[in-house]
């Protein structure tokens, strides 16, 4: 598989479709983000497998947004999986990378990654290597859906509880980029204070995310106090999707209903 | 154009999470923790995420700083340590050393920490030692 996307990518630096590839790369013993030039050797190049499929995965459209605001000109290819291409239909709609100087190299996941991310397409359309692989159920959802509220009040509670306001999960979601953020807005979340305001900390964000939460799982991972966030935004994402039929990132040029007037078709 | 990320360590606790500077034309854009290290393991707390804020900074202090007539002015080294070795000595010759104290830093490696108690203890004469990372 690899190497049918390095050839690839080898391709779209030669014949100057692209500035530079955005991917990963094996340096250092560790896997990093890593601007791939024409010239330069695709050695290092890697997939962020490491011991287990996608253990290393970065949120490599963050950095393509840095990218291109500073050469706002320039094409850039970039290494996506399903949720990274979410990901970039997502940013294509809220007018935060434009279409036609993105080139996605993508590759689908395994089945065993699809399911432990209960992944509803774990493969992207601008597929270079691999098979479509099947989507997951949300058990996990359903598993939450089956205890009564009294328990999953208590669950949650709990789990927020544990946040120690790293704002990790916000710093590493490529899906958050905004200037003013309302977990800063001290009406909102007070200053220097700890534990968090419970649940409004992580409702707010919740929300937020609503009909920009791609799924990728990386607030998850970056989490240092275990905190289920995933769980939390894939409940938000399935009532986006059972009342206004809208999943982020999952077609493109599809329009959020949040920012519609007017009745819901 | 030049991206670039550099692996390191996060020099606020002694924890020692490993993290990537990302710079773009020698700018430092972002911070973002290493999934691989077994340190931190992709995660970071709320200052290694914003490490990068402070290193070019117009506010970061590149200099000593003395206060003279009331007012902090930036000196060279050679100055702040011969104004600060004659203080020790006035101080603790009329007082003892533990008129003193010392504020190590988990910033700095170990064998720095070393030398800094050391010479509180054998030097001077007091065990007032302390660090910033009493957490
Ligand atoms: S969310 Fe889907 S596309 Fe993303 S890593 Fe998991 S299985 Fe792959
Ligand atoms: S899963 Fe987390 S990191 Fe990924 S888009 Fe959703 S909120 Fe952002
Ligand atoms: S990553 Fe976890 S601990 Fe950090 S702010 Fe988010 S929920 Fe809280």
């Amino acid at each position: 598989m690899i190497e049918t996307i390095k050839q690839h990518v080898a391709g779209l630096l030669t014949e100057k479709k692209i500035a530079g590839f955005l991917g990963l790369i094996e340096k250092n013993g560790h896997v990093a983000p890593h601007l791939f030039k024409d010239g330069e050797s695709l050695a290092g190049f890697t997939l962020g497998d490491r011991k287990t499929a996608g253990d290393a995965r970065y949120p490599l459209n963050k950095t393509l947004v840095t990218l291109s605001r500073a050469y706002p000109e320039e094409t850039f290819g970039v290494l996506v999986r399903g949720c990274d291409e979410r990901g970039l239909y997502g940013l294509f709609r809220l007018n935060q990378l434009t279409e036609d100087r993105v080139i996605p190299v993508g590759f689908s996941c395994p089945a065993e990654l699809s399911e432990a991310c209960e992944c509803r397409k774990p493969y992207p359309d601008s597929l270079v290597a691999g098979e479509k692989t099947e989507s997951s159920q949300l058990k996990k959802v359903a598993e939450m859906d089956g205890k009564d509220l009294a328990r999953r009040f208590d669950f949650w509670t709990a789990q927020f509880v544990k946040c120690v306001k790293c704002y990790g999960c916000r710093d590493v979601c490529p899906m958050c980029f905004c200037k003013e953020c309302s977990l800063e807005c001290e009406d909102l979340v007070a200053k220097g204070d700890l534990p968090v305001e419970v649940p409004v900390f992580h409702l707010t964000r919740a929300m937020h995310m609503a009909d920009r939460c791609v799924d990728c799982g990386l607030c998850d991972e970056a989490c240092p106090s275990d905190i289920p966030l995933r769980l939390l935004y894939k409940k938000t994402a399935q009532i986006m999707d059972t009342d206004y039929g809208f999943t982020s990132g999952l077609n493109k040029n599809e329009r959020s209903p949040l920012s519609q007037m007017g009745p819901a078709k | 154009m030049e991206y670039k990320t550099t692996l390191t360590t996060c020099t606020y606790c002694g924890c020692g999470c490993n993290f990537y500077l990302e710079t773009l034309d020698g700018k430092l854009t972002n911070t973002i923790p290493c999934k691989t290290s077994p340190v931190n393991e992709g995660k970071l707390c709320i200052k290694g995420w914003n490490v990068h804020q402070f290193v070019q900074n117009d506010r970061r202090l590149k200099k000593p700083l003395l206060r003279k007539g009331g007012e902090l002015v930036e000196v060279e080294w050679e100055e702040a340590l011969a104004y600060t070795a004659d203080r020790l000595k006035a101080v603790t010759a009329e007082k003892g050393g533990d008129a003193v104290g010392f504020l190590a830093s988990a910033k700095v490696t170990n064998e720095e920490n070393y030398l800094l108690q050391k010479f509180a203890r054998a030097a001077i004469g007091t065990n007032n030692v302390d660090h910033c990372a009493r957490l």
